[in-house]
């Protein structure tokens, strides 16, 4: 993308100003070169949510922004429901509430070696991961909307989790407002078994080694020093999240048109949030959010039961756990005023600051741990929420590396085999049912990790506490 | 009601074309149902570029206010399919009446993760990218990104 088409307003904040039938500015933090590599499609989306009716302050996209659906992947939009303001299925993406979790083991790099191989066996086995696999777990109907309720809570209810990992989530496990009534019976049906799967495609089970320290007294607060393990998995609402953005993306087409509103694109399709369809989708899209939440859960556990073998001892303790695709009520100051938004974030986290309050009290002086997936070979961060997040991008940050190379083109570039044996020579054990789906997601295919988190530093979302280098990598 | 391509004829073929994060499926035919058909073959090699059998038959009805929505439907029955019965499919047969409402048969098998090394999982096709159409020569297409 040609930077000449934006207003520098600093060496990290790029503004579109209003123009055409946009209501409000488009705002992109990165850095110049992060922008040079960011497709059109990301000016040209993010332009498009600035024209949609009740924005509020900007369309905002963050450092690892790319080519996503009407909104951009790493887009953050809000809304008022007193102006006009709507919701969209397809702001909010087909994998709802997908996210990451990072889970302390207490263990460190020289304990995990000698095991590593057996560990990384062990973890395959008994994570369900990929196309065709089967969870343990069938959910019956009433099983289904009491977890569709409950989220992370119900899951520990029923024994898939401990309770003292509820004020880690978000939310804390579970997303008030969810309807599980309109979620429809083709949605259940895809998550009956699906439970306690990991998916395929970017999603993953890692267990990591603090590579590097950046911000010693945060990281203390997070439990995290030099050579400590963690694992952390990317997974979210699975098929029924797909199956619910899928059907509510239809449905919206034909509302947006019932209320004369315009889109630049049909993927931005949106509804009135004071609408009955619009309603309709928050419940059913906050059920999803329970789903994602609920799932990560179980996959906590199962990871779990695999360390307490290996290490009977060990206890994994989960540091937070974020959220990725969502629509969010959230109180904001808006030129002074306090008010209720609908905040969509789609490839963005929310990122909260040092004395939020909607942070659990050991986090709230620090702020949040904001978790960013890398490459299976280059690492990922650990970051936390900076209170400047708030003025900038409505307590957001991004939320990975975002893909340098199409799917397409890394197959052309690259063999899962190969891959797999050269991470294997660098000590990153990997593990997949598909060596295609390893070449698909190769390392080379990402941006740069390390220029996205140092972007979203410098423009003032988040602060970088560690990196983590991966150790075993188990991929859908 | 337009004919239904069965068999493969001389413009049938299928393709994917690059998105940034996902991958796009397009489906070329004589007529809008083949470019269907072979669009679902591109959807089906999303997933694995292995030999899938054409062992059971599944029916499938939708529906749309348009032939592009009514394609979008298409793929996202599929998809339903493929997870809920956790199956891939290689032989398709569609039917469409008005442009608007779709019947179809998918022949297909069991996944069976050594045989098939399935790469990737769809979660739905989406409204980008999307098009269906015919070209001068008569020739009709059908693609969309399917977000993975």
């Amino acid at each position: 993308m040609d930077p000449g088409r934006f207003t520098r307003v600093d060496p990290t904040t790029w503004r579109v100003e209003p123009q055409g039938a946009m209501r409000v500015p488009a705002i992109i933090y990165a850095d110049e070169q992060l922008i040079r590599d960011m497709d059109d499609k990301v000016y040209e989306q993010a332009v498009n949510v600035a024209t949609l009716p009740g924005i509020v302050q900007a369309s905002y996209a963050m450092p690892d922004a790319h080519w996503g659906y009407g909104f951009p992947i790493g887009g953050v939009a809000a809304f008022d429901a007193d102006q006009g303001g709507v919701v969209s299925a397809g702001g909010v993406g087909f994998d709802i509430s997908c996210g990451v979790r990072t889970m302390l083991t207490g263990l460190t790099v020289a304990q995990i070696t000698p095991v590593q191989k057996a560990l990384a066996e062990s973890l395959f086995r008994q994570i369900p991961a990929g196309v065709g696999s089967t969870g343990a777990i069938t959910l019956d109907t009433a099983e289904m909307n009491a977890m569709l309720a409950g989220g992370a809570r119900w899951a520990v209810e029923r024994g898939w989790g401990e309770a003292r990992d509820l004020e880690r989530i978000e939310e804390s496990g579970c997303m008030e407002g969810a309807r599980p009534e309109y979620v429809s019976d083709r949605a259940k049906e895809r998550q009956r078994r699906e439970m306690g799967t990991l998916g395929s495609g970017n999603h993953y089970l890692e267990v990591q080694a603090v590579a590097e320290i950046f911000d010693a007294a945060v990281a203390g607060a997070f439990g995290l020093a030099q050579d400590d393990v963690v694992v952390t998995i990317h997974c979210g609402s699975r098929g029924l999240g797909h199956q619910i953005g899928s059907e509510f993306l239809r449905e919206m087409v034909s509302a947006a048109k019932d209320a004369h509103i315009e889109l630049p694109d049909r993927e931005l399709a949106c509804a009135p949030i004071n609408s009955e369809v619009g309603q309709r989708y928050l419940g059913a899209m906050r059920a999803a959010i329970n789903c994602a939440l609920a799932n990560r859960e179980i996959l906590g556990h199962y990871a779990r039961r695999v360390f307490a073998h290996f290490f009977p001892d060990c206890s994994l303790k989960l540091l937070f756990d974020v959220s990725h695709n969502t629509c969010k009520v959230e109180p904001h100051v808006v030129d002074g005023k306090p008010r209720n938004l609908f905040v969509h974030r789609k490839g963005a986290t929310r990122a909260f600051g040092p004395g939020h309050p909607g942070l659990p009290a050991a986090l709230r002086t620090v702020g949040q741990p904001v978790l960013i997936g890398g490459s299976m070979g280059t690492g990922s961060y650990v970051l936390v929420g900076e209170a400047t997040s708030e003025q900038k991008a409505f307590s957001s940050a991004c939320h990975g590396a975002g893909r340098a190379l199409s799917r397409h083109a890394a197959l052309k570039q690259w063999s899962g085999r190969t891959i797999v044996d050269d991470l294997a020579a660098q000590g990153i054990l990997v593990r997949s049912p598909s060596m295609r789906g390893v070449a698909e997601e190769a390392p080379g295919a990402y941006k740069d990790v390390s220029a996205v988190v140092v972007a979203a530093e410098r423009a003032g979302l988040a602060r970088r506490v560690a990196r983590l280098r991966p150790l075993i990598c188990i991929k859908g | 009601m337009m004919r239904s391509g069965l068999s493969a004829g001389s413009r049938a073929r299928w393709e994917h074309f690059p998105h940034d994060a996902d991958v796009g499926v397009r489906g070329f035919g004589a007529t809008a149902e083949e470019a269907f058909e072979q669009a679902a073959r591109a959807l089906t090699a999303v997933v694995t570029h292995a030999a899938v059998e054409p062992k059971v038959a599944v029916e499938i009805r939708c529906e749309a206010p348009d032939l592009e929505l009514l394609f979008v439907e298409w793929l996202n029955c599929i998809i339903y399919e493929m997870a809920v019965r956790q199956m891939l499919f290689s032989r398709f047969a569609v039917k469409i009446e008005d442009g608007r409402r779709l019947t179809a048969t998918l022949w297909g098998e069991p996944v069976d993760v050594a045989r098939h090394a399935p790469a990737c999982e769809p979660k739905g096709a989406t409204y980008t990218a999307l098009k269906v159409g015919v070209d001068g020569s008569g020739t009709w297409s059908a693609g969309c990104i399917i977000d993975v």
